[in-house]
């Protein structure tokens, strides 16, 4: 935790209502995601029972196992919901762009457009693991055949909960991560997990307070937990005798109907506050200008997308139950250079996120007073184009001379540091001598060498060592999740 | 009685102690430096009760398809009286299961009974070799002193004795897919199954016997993947072995967690709202996040450190330079509030982060 969102929790606190910690949205939003409420039942692992899933507002499909433990109705289930995401998949296949790959020697398509899953919480991230778990390695004939199309929902949920994994990914988000990514709300961390008290403390109704809002979201009785646990009150009270009462009506057609009626009204009834809340938060994030280099990443997306597609299409097998341990030590390589990518690349595009890295002191900003454009270096062997800038700035500089810095501004030039001065009123003057990213020869291309007058940033961090946009293979594709791994040790397992 | 248990007995209000159980003793970790917790939980108060009086009901409601669940899976690995059990347990701590195994319930109507016959058996079967034939036990009644009170478990654990140690077996209905568990899950099979290790320890002790032929590594027996074929795994439980002991220590020191409360303090359940409120106010309390999920008073605990920097998470009152309360910070990120002395450096870091948030944000410093 930044001392600067520390710092924003407690603004929200006193406020009353939850505070910006971006000025920009750092992840996509499709125009039309797909949106999953899930259920699972109680004491089960991983049994599928209810889901409300649209790629709208007004689409919903409520989706309903009523015998939650009967493993034919569970993979009724996953067929029926294959039935609505496989064809919302397929609609994202449709133009392609070209990219080029291998310094320019070659070619590849991408898909132009992606799908983008949604769901309420990490645990409803878990929840679509598990049941890519459950149903990729399904055979389609032999003792217990499934429908085709389930091994293939497994394989993409597979697919989707990995993308999770990545920072700086956007294809399957849980809406919690995406609010608390750009609010801090008065409360803590754990209590932003739940959707409804997040959302009480970002976007309060009329005449309360976050705080007010978010503990009234906290009663089940008046305010269902979004998934997939269910409230246990309701499960005794309500859940219990109805699904009963459907086991009960077997022989009784008329009767089970209208015990199916009453299961689909409970199970409704405690899903639609969630699907209004998921469009609440895509609307309050839709109303945010996206950072710069979003769309970069989501292109990231869009491989990873088109490779598991045409993986599929090539006839391509279910992911491996486990990684191996060369797998494994790839992917967290992986995982590791997105993390830090995708750190820098929300700093480069948001003030307030680089603020806290000027508040660590790997940046600063400072107002150019000299500049010197056409400053020649000659001592090696050919001349080249070297001008100083000198920056006055009221932050503390904890960079060495020799470092060599970046500007958002000017991403693909360098600045290395020459002198450190202090000055007047605890000010400091920074000497920096820059190279790159002023055009050939040896005069700068206009503009490109800043002006004296010019406010600037200059942070340590940099965009550099990750080539940007170019993506050699899907599979080596450097991608970007917004979830980071768990650090916290646990007990482990031993088999 | 000695005076402590008076005055243990007052603060209930005269109503027996509640009783405890391996879940219960097992939160006791969760909050450790809690005075609050400790002496309510000492004096055996009905908390859920409690809470609910002052108006700040827990929610730790269970649902019964999960209990239902539990116990079927439980039925299901007892049912052949062990085989199965006995030989996924021993499979998975390497050795031979044997071609004859004992399956000994402890159980019986009568606790008294049941306590003495554990102790008998328990400690008449304390393993002596790696070769004699593996043994389980089932229901087995175990002790522990919880604040200087004799605490039973009925654990519907069992026992096993197997390549000449003692190994408790929990069996849990959460699911082990591909090797891995709900960590939050099995961080808490670990503590609960600690709690048993432990009084096992205690009852070989007290037999005499050397407690160290109780394994530190507990046999997990959950259902695996999908399906409701058990599978075994080990948890090694020394650390939570390690905060255990010292809670209950510190709890075994009742007097001195007394000398902290009033005289007259009250968690009578049936003296007024208002009163029991203003009563536990008085003894101090250590309100965190990890409190909703561990203590039944978290709401109202919850409720009472609002403004407390604690109160949005321990990352959250590092970052923020271990100030205290809200509005402190805020007074001195304004700089409203001059500083105490060992404040300085935490001012001078607040000052410049709401400097730098206002900027951003194109607000006025
Ligand atoms: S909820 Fe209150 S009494 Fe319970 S452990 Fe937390 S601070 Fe202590």
């Amino acid at each position: 935790m930044s001392t600067l969102r520390a710092l924003a929790r407690a603004q929200a606190l006193a406020a009353g209502v939850a505070q910006p910690v971006a000025t920009v949205r750092h992840l996509h939003l499709s125009p039309r995601p797909l949106v999953l409420v899930p259920l699972a039942m109680a004491g089960e692992a991983n049994a599928p029972l209810a889901m409300l899933v649209g790629a709208a507002p007004d689409e919903t499909r409520l989706l309903i196992v009523p015998q939650p433990r009967n493993r034919d109705q569970r993979f009724a289930f996953a067929a029926e919901l294959a039935a609505v995401l496989l064809p919302y998949l397929d609609g994202h296949r449709g133009a392609t762009e070209a990219v080029a790959v291998d310094r320019g020697r070659d070619v590849r398509h991408r898909y132009v457009d992606a799908p983008q899953l949604l769901v309420p919480n990490p645990a409803g991230i878990t929840f679509l693991r598990l049941l890519g778990r459950a149903t990729r390695f399904r055979r389609t004939d032999g003792e217990h055949p499934v429908h085709p199309s389930v091994p293939l929902l497994g394989r993409w949920l597979t697919f989707f909960a990995e993308r999770a994994e990545h920072p700086g990914s956007s294809a399957l988000v849980a809406m919690t991560d995406a609010l608390t990514l750009h609010w801090a709300t008065g409360q803590s961390a754990v209590e932003d997990l739940h959707l409804p008290a997040l959302l009480g403390w970002i976007d309060p109704p009329a005449g309360h307070t976050g705080a007010e809002a978010a503990a009234l979201a906290e009663d089940p009785a008046r305010c269902p937990p979004a998934g997939p646990a269910t409230d246990p009150e309701f499960d005794n009270r309500w859940l219990a005798p109805a699904i009963a009462a459907y086991a009960a009506a077997e022989a009784d057609p008329a009767a089970r109907a209208a015990a199916y009626a009453e299961l689909e009204r409970l199970l409704r009834d405690q899903l639609a506050p969630t699907w209004e809340l998921m469009w609440r938060g895509v609307g309050l994030l839709r109303a945010l200008p996206p950072g710069a280099r979003v769309e970069g990443r989501w292109a990231g997306d869009r491989d990873a997308f088109t490779g598991y597609a045409e993986h599929l299409d090539a006839g391509g097998g279910p992911q491996p139950r486990r990684d191996g341990a060369v797998a494994a030590a790839q992917r967290l390589h992986r995982l590791e250079r997105a993390l830090t990518s995708c750190a820098v690349q929300r700093a480069y595009d948001d003030p307030l996120v680089m603020a806290e890295h000027r508040l660590a002191g790997e940046a600063f900003v400072g107002e150019v007073t000299l500049a010197d454009p056409k400053r020649v270096d000659d001592s090696g062997k050919r001349p080249v184009l070297r001008p100083r800038i000198q920056l006055v700035t009221t932050e503390p500089v904890l960079v060495p001379v020799g470092a060599v810095l970046y500007s958002p501004t000017r991403p693909a030039q360098k600045a290395r540091v020459v002198f450190v001065t202090p000055a007047a009123d605890g000010k400091t003057e920074v000497v920096l001598e820059l190279s790159g990213g002023m055009g050939r020869g040896l005069a700068a291309a206009p503009g490109s060498v800043p002006e004296a007058g010019e406010r600037l940033c200059y942070t340590t961090l940099s965009e550099a060592f990750l080539p940007p946009a170019t993506f050699p293979t899907a599979e080596e594709t450097p991608r970007c999740p917004s979830r980071r791994p768990p650090t916290t040790p646990r007990p482990q397992l031993r088999s | 009685m000695t005076s402590s248990e008076q005055r243990l007995a007052a603060i209930r209000g005269g109503v027996p102690a509640r009783r405890h159980n391996a879940r219960t003793i097992a939160a006791l970790t969760g909050n450790p430096g809690c005075t609050r917790r400790a002496v309510l939980d000492g004096a055996g108060v009905d908390k859920p009760k409690l809470a609910e009086r002052i108006g700040f009901p827990a929610r730790f409601g269970q649902s019964r398809f999960a209990i239902t669940r539990g116990n079927a899976f439980e039925a299901q690995l007892k049912a052949d009286g062990g085989v199965e059990l006995l030989r996924l347990v021993a499979e998975r701590l390497g050795v031979p299961p044997g071609d004859r195994a004992d399956w000994t319930d402890l159980g019986a109507d009568d606790l008294a009974d049941r306590q003495r016959r554990s102790r008998e058996v328990l400690a008449a079967a304390v393993p002596a070799g790696p070769d004699e034939p593996a043994a389980l036990f089932d229901h087995p009644l175990l002790g522990l002193d919880v604040a200087g009170r004799r605490v039973y478990l009925e654990p519907d654990l069992v026992a096993a004795r197997l390549a000449g140690r003692f190994h408790v077996v929990e069996i849990k209905s959460f699911p082990v897919i591909d090797g891995q568990a709900d960590p939050g899950k099995v961080a808490a099979a670990a503590i609960q199954s600690a709690v048993y290790v432990l009084a096992l320890r205690e009852l070989l002790t007290a037999e005499g016997h050397d407690p160290e032929l109780v394994s530190h590594d507990v046999v997990l027996v959950c259902p695996r993947d999908f399906a409701n074929q058990p599978v075994a795994s080990l948890l090694d439980v020394r650390k939570q072995l390690l905060v255990l002991r010292r809670q209950l220590d510190r709890m075994a020191r009742i007097d001195a967690l007394l000398a902290a409360v009033p005289e007259d303090f009250t968690a009578d359940l049936t003296a007024e709202p208002a009163t029991l409120a203003a009563a536990l106010s008085t003894v101090e309390a250590r309100y965190a996040p990890d409190c909703l999920a561990a203590c039944e008073l978290a709401y109202f605990c919850r409720h009472e450190a609002r403004e407390q920097t604690a109160a949005l998470g321990r990352p959250v009152r590092e970052a923020l330079g271990g100030v205290p309360t809200v509005p402190e910070v805020l007074a001195l990120a304004t700089g409203e509030r001059t500083p105490e002395p060992e404040q300085a450096e935490a001012a001078a870091l607040l000052r410049a982060a709401a400097r730098l948030r206002a900027e951003a944000l194109g607000l006025p410093a």
